[in-house]
């Protein structure tokens, strides 16, 4: 097997450890009791994959806990603020697909994130699901879930194209079919919620691969201020 | 136990069977007959249970934020998730007795059924995540043992499967106390800190002494309860003085000392005065923890809504034919 890119490790580790700590925001404030369990559940699927990536390139605590937002290399996509649930719905539904497209792919290939994509597909075919089938409720729900789930899938819009920015270190990744594959699943899951795909720009000029660069939105700061806060009172401690 | 109720059997044979496999340890399921009493005890024990676990999921996400490691953040972010899933349980046990758990949720909202006082206590350092873990989860733990074996199936069934998650977390509190009693002197003294301030609303979450206890009496002679309020107060005593021991932690109780003859630890006065003024809604966290709580439900209404929207729009009679009934 051939070594671990730290570049995709960290791209790849910190899409899933940014979005589980959104998710996480959640507990004790979501819809319905079924919610709590599910958006826990997936929260905890990505923090363990956050775990095994960051784990491949370094020391995991050190590196959620001790860089500044100018070294994360996640997408902005995934440090968006929840939002309502239209809005966390939207996210997810973007980003699972992305995700289990991608592992799909990293899974039938035999580089080193073979064995952790094999099961992170399985997984992220779960959130996909449970993306996709509150899309459609929200979306052919109520005049008032359509038009909150509508405003969400528009606010998103312009984080999306970042997804399709070449990640270094995973050669056997055609981004631009992956984008197809992505675009044509997620417009017909809009399509059956009777949504619109947006028609702006799925990234704007100046920020098109920004995340992966270290260049964030202004929310991303404050949400580590908040996750890193205990660990970095306490230098060296063991937890 | 399956009892037929046809309008022909009294009153007083239908009690005199349900006295009879009470006495002989049977279960009571959902379509026996049952005193309305019974019911209505079982309903606000029930209910009260499961309102504790959707409450108390808020003192610890409090923290699922801050998590000073990603392992500690999986494991409370877990524990969460399993009190959610306690919840749900409760609920559906509640339900075999007739109840709606909308009609349940309305009460915790409006005040009209309550929840463990514990919860109105606020977690104001990490080491809150494990006192919470150790004291008020085992203290959970040694009121719910038992209740495995309540006479009411669904419910003594449902115990059985939180009881061994509860236990799990137990561990896990006790194990990150563990971890920060041995770590930096800071970290010591924040674990020391949490444990003071958790020990007495522990020993509380027993309920009023047996003395002056309202539902205990009638409930023991149903078997819904099997020990007084005051013997498992003494039996998580007994358990935790030598486990704050091994933690290297002291607990916040001058009085405390082992009594040989008794047999048991002695230990200093509740303050009955406080646990009273929780309970009417006077505690620290009371107002925030069911605003809290209103505010998810009201924020989720429209999403409620727009499930059941789609649901009526996409179900056909012939996919569910009860539903054109």
């Amino acid at each position: 097997m051939n070594a671990v890119p730290p570049t995709a490790a960290l791209a790849l580790g910190d899409d899933a450890l940014v979005l589980s700590h959104r998710l996480g925001e959640w507990a004790g404030r979501a819809p319905v009791l079924e919610e709590e369990v599910a958006l826990a559940n997936i929260a905890l699927d990505l923090l363990g994959q956050a775990r095994t990536l960051l784990s491949l390139t370094g020391d995991e605590d050190e590196l959620a806990y001790l860089r500044d937002e100018r070294a994360f290399r996640n997408v902005q996509l995934v440090e968006q603020p929840n939002g309502d649930f239209a809005a966390t719905i939207a996210r997810q539904l973007c980003f699972s697909t992305y995700q289990h497209l991608l592992y799909g792919r990293l899974a039938d290939g035999d580089g080193p994130f073979a064995p952790l994509a094999a099961k992170a597909v399985k997984e992220t075919a779960y959130h996909r699901d449970h993306a996709e089938q509150w899309t459609l409720r929200l979306g052919d729900g109520t005049p008032e879930s359509h038009g909150r789930m509508q405003r969400a899938v528009d606010g998103l819009w312009r984080y999306t194209g970042e997804l399709f920015q070449p990640v270094e270190g995973l050669p056997e990744i055609d981004w631009p079919a992956l984008r197809d594959a992505w675009t044509a699943l997620v417009t017909d899951t809009l399509q059956q919620a009777t949504l619109e795909t947006p028609a702006g720009p799925q990234s704007a000029a100046w920020a098109a691969g920004a995340g992966r660069q270290g260049v964030h939105t202004e929310p991303f700061g404050r949400m580590l201020a908040e996750m890193q806060h205990l660990h970095r009172s306490h230098p060296g401690a063991t937890w | 136990m399956t009892t037929a109720a046809p309008e022909t059997v009294d009153t007083a044979t239908l009690e005199a069977v349900f006295e009879a496999a009470v006495a002989a340890d049977e279960r009571i399921e959902p379509r026996d007959w049952m005193p309305d009493a019974y019911r209505a005890t079982l309903v606000r024990q029930i209910a009260q249970h499961a309102h504790s676990e959707i409450i108390g999921m808020q003192p610890e996400a409090n923290w699922i934020t801050r998590a000073p490691s990603l392992r500690r953040k999986a494991i409370l972010m877990a524990k969460v998730q399993d009190e959610a899933g306690h919840g749900l349980y409760l609920y559906s046990a509640a339900e075999t007795l007739g109840v709606g758990r909308d009609e349940l949720l309305d009460k915790l909202h409006s005040g009209r059924q309550k929840y463990s006082s514990i919860f109105n206590y606020p977690t104001l350092t990490w080491a809150d995540v494990g006192a919470i873990g150790w004291l008020v989860d085992g203290a959970a733990i040694t009121n719910q043992v038992p209740l495995c074996r309540c006479s009411y199936g669904p419910y003594a069934r449902a115990m059985v499967r939180v009881c061994k998650e509860e236990s799990f977390h137990q561990r896990q509190g006790y194990e990150l106390l563990l971890a920060l009693s041995r770590g930096t002197e800071a970290q010591h003294a924040m674990a020391q800190d949490a444990v003071d301030r958790w020990w007495w609303p522990s020993l509380m979450m027993f309920g009023p002494p047996d003395g002056e206890s309202a539902h205990s009496a009638q409930s023991m002679a149903w078997k819904i309860k099997r020990h007084s309020n005051d013997e498992l107060r003494q039996r998580f005593v007994d358990i935790c003085v030598p486990q704050a021991e091994s933690l290297g932690l002291t607990l916040p109780d001058p009085g405390l000392r082992w009594n040989e003859e008794r047999g048991h630890h002695d230990f200093g006065p509740i303050d009955w005065d406080e646990f009273h003024q929780v309970l009417r809604g006077n505690g620290p966290c009371n107002e925030q923890r069911l605003a809290r709580r209103r505010k998810a439900h009201e924020d989720g209404a429209w999403v409620r809504e727009a499930a059941l929207a789609h649901a009526a729009k996409h179900t056909t009679p012939t996919e569910h034919p009860e539903a054109s009934a």
